[in-house]
């Protein structure tokens, strides 16, 4: 009945959505990696490793979900945003001494930076476009983001930026900070902490995994993530299940009318493009700039990276929180990690061996009845062919579940239960 | 419930005017004698209103004033410039020239939001509700000045409080609204499957909740059905009793005629003529205007 029972009840059905997606996940990369013989070690780091980019498209999808789920501004600049924090970071907090060079600073200040980065591109981008008709931010944005990238890959600024090869070691972060001296070095004597930490997930621990260094530092940074994940999660949850909320829902459903309400459209989209803009350039840091990338560099922010997360996002279905981390975390795991692993699997298990270069060189074959040529084709570019997959799932989910897996329920826009009814909130109070 | 909805306004006679010293007998009568006597305000004031679309002249020059307290009827044939003319009033299109004034303020060209907060709202010919929030969504959205509105006070643990209690009390508001309009029964249905006639309700509703001082209906009997359509007429009355202005666009003569107390006749962009229902009604030039015209 009251706020609080029918929110905690939520919460427990989208944990266990969460929850649900993550055992399948795990489950599938467990059997993938015993078909593929990997020890138990490397099973662990694989399962990590789809955790990490499980956390990761959650961020950036839920920042999405902001601009386009809640307030329907039509954000295709993602990867944009995302660079400018994590490359803003960097510069903020790689050594003076390094090459290109950074400012030394912290690294939460480097995150805040990032953030704050991302925002004012956001503000420069959307301060005309927001003005006019959406499709004008759609064009806005994809040109920044493809400016910014051009930028990052220039010659001119390669003294800042390292150009194309971008920045080759980024600083540490903050789980090696906290279990070694010297946090570049993998190899450096460990903190007291450190020290515990590595004794116990190599020997001791949890029995008969042993587990080294880098996997050690990977599996708590990919939690440190997921705690971030946690927060923002938090955060838009809260923000968007009040008036502000509501707000938002009404500008993206018909601004008319929200402006003939009084509201100050103009100023409410300019402030969530910002803000959605600054989760993207947190999204960018926890993704590039965090574990298993050791550098930044241009070209991983090309614009396929915003449909990605544009397709997590439908997915899973726009409007709904829940639904951006559950769609971020299927896409990342069983459209974009799991196929290519498959097609390995499968390429060993068929014994296909010299698959042709050219999709000519497969079909060829076909017609003399050869169909390994064309499979050992198919998997060899796995990798490319599953956005084909990507591109097939998505107009059946436009034309038969539009509103993805979560995006057709009704999550009510306000602080409280709005149902609750004068004369019933005098009987009910009782059990408040 | 019926006298809730009000603007502070229409206290301010009261206050004003009643001398402490008269017993509350006479001065009840006292008031409403000088209320019939002297001249009431003039909210809204349109002069020399002119909207060009391209070559095409929509609005032509219009005139015309809305006395406070009063529900005066803006008829005219199809494309005469009535939804126009609300447009250029509530800042949805920029008047070509001319000038409107809200209480004695210029407010021409002001954006819609700055129309709305002054107090003067406005529904849609083409009922504009929020399809995919539910009526208490929509309901709960029209409040001027929630604090909720900011990100960081419905995020922050110690300020959300605030949010909370304020939302409490728009909600009990917002539930006796709907319990006026009688649309309680459907209050947590999205608004995208209401009937025409329940979107034309809600969006009223609605837009009172913004605490205006008058509102501008654009055909809100429009799709309507005639038992809807009787109840609709007699809330906009007890609500103009409350103290509301209401200008109130209808293709509906009989309905102008019998209802509204002064009825302003666009023809071409131009006010034709302006009066009470007899004016009207023998007035030569509108009867020319929609000769030939379907007016039942
Ligand atoms: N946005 C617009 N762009 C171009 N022309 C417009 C626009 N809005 C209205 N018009 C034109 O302006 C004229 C007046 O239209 P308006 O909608 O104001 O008339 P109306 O009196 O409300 O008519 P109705 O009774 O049919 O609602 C019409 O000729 C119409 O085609
Ligand atoms: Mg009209």
């Amino acid at each position: 009945m009251s706020t609080d029972t029918e929110g905690r009840s939520r919460l427990v059905t989208d944990a266990g959505y969460i929850a649900g997606a993550m055992l399948l996940l795990y489950v599938v990369f467990l059997i993938l990696g015993t078909l593929q013989g990997y020890p138990v070690a490397g099973i662990i780091s694989s399962l990590q490793r789809v955790t990490f980019l499980v956390a990761v498209y959650g961020l950036a999808v839920l920042a999405l979900n902001l601009h386009w789920g809640y307030a329907g501004l039509f954000n295709i600049g993602v990867a944009g945003f995302m660079a400018v924090g994590v490359y803003t970071s960097v510069m903020l907090t790689a050594p003076v001494g390094a090459s290109p060079p950074g400012l030394g600073l912290p690294l939460p200040v480097g995150i805040l930076g990032g953030m704050l980065a991302a925002a004012l591109v956001g503000l420069i981008a959307g301060l005309p476009a927001l003005r006019l008709r959406s499709d004008y931010l759609a064009i806005m944005t994809v040109a920044v983001s493809e400016i910014i990238r051009f930028t990052y890959n220039s010659n001119t600024f390669s003294q800042f930026t390292g150009g194309a090869s971008g920045f080759d070691s980024i600083p540490p972060g903050p789980i090696r900070q906290l279990l070694l001296q010297d946090a570049s070095s993998i190899i450096s004597e460990p903190t007291p902490l450190g020290a515990a930490i590595f004794q116990f997930m190599e020997f001791s621990g949890i029995g008969w995994i042993s587990l080294g260094r880098p996997d050690t530092i990977n599996i708590l940074s990919t939690l440190l993530i997921v705690v971030v994940l946690v927060l923002v999660y938090a955060f838009l949850v809260r923000a968007v299940n009040s008036p502000y909320g509501r707000v938002l829902k009404s500008i993206r459903e018909d601004e008319v009318a929200a402006q003939s309400l009084g509201k100050n459209t103009s100023r409410f989209k300019l402030k969530t493009f910002m803000l959605g803009c600054a989760l993207m350039g947190l999204a960018g840091i926890m993704w590039f700039g965090a574990i298993g990338q050791s550098s930044v560099y241009p070209n991983a922010f090309r614009p396929e990276i915003t449909f990605y997360i544009f397709i997590a996002l439908i997915i899973g279905g726009a409007g709904s929180n829940t639904g951006s981390v559950l769609g971020g975390a299927l896409f990342a795991g069983l459209l974009f990690e799991a196929p290519p692993r498959v097609a390995t699997i499968l390429t060993d298990a068929l014994g296909v061996t010299n698959a042709p270069d050219t999709i000519i060189g497969a079909l060829g074959p076909i017609a003399s009845g050869q169909l390994t040529p064309m499979l050992g084709f198919l998997l060899d570019n796995m990798s490319q062919l599953r956005f084909i997959f990507v591109g097939v799932l998505l107009i059946y989910l436009i034309q038969r579940r539009p509103e993805g897996l979560l995006g057709h329920r009704s999550e009510i826009a306000a602080a409280t239960d709005l149902s609750v009814r004068p004369s019933q909130s005098k009987g009910g109070e009782t059990d408040e | 419930m019926s006298d809730e909805p009000g603007p502070a306004t229409t206290n301010i006679p009261d206050d004003v005017e009643t001398p402490d010293e008269l017993d509350p007998e006479s001065h009840d009568s006292a008031v409403e004698e000088a209320a019939k006597r002297t001249p009431r305000g003039i909210p809204l004031r349109v002069d020399g209103l002119r909207k060009e679309f391209g070559g095409i002249t929509a609005v032509d020059g219009a005139s015309f004033q809305v006395e406070a307290g009063s529900l005066t009827g803006l008829i005219g044939p199809n494309g005469a410039g009535k939804s126009t003319t609300f447009n250029c009033i509530t800042g949805v299109h920029t008047p070509t020239a001319g000038q409107v004034q809200f209480n004695g303020e210029n407010i021409t060209g002001l954006e819609p939001h700055e129309v709305a907060n002054r107090g003067l709202v406005r529904t849609f010919q083409i009922a504009r509700e929020l399809e995919e929030m539910t009526v208490l969504e929509n309901m709960m959205l029209a409040p001027k000045h929630q604090r909720g509105e900011s990100v960081v006070r419905s995020v922050t643990p110690g300020l959300r409080r605030d949010v909370v209690s304020q939302e409490e009390e728009l909600r009990e508001e917002v539930w006796e609204m709907l319990e006026f309009f009688e649309l309680d029964h459907i209050a947590e249905v999205e608004a995208g499957t209401l009937s025409g006639g329940q979107r034309k309700l809600l969006e009223m509703a609605r837009a009172l909740m913004t605490d205006p001082e008058m509102v501008l209906l654009d055909e809100p009997l429009a799709g309507v059905n005639p038992t809807l359509e009787e109840k609709l007429l007699e809330r906009i009355h007890e609500l103009r009793e409350d103290g509301y202005t209401f200008l109130f666009v209808e293709h509906d003569m009989d309905i102008i005629m019998e209802h509204c107390e002064h009825i302003i006749v666009m023809h071409q962009g131009k006010v034709l003529a302006e009066g009470g229902a007899d004016d009207i009604r023998n007035n030569e030039a509108v009867v020319e205007a929609y000769l030939g015209e379907d007016v039942s």
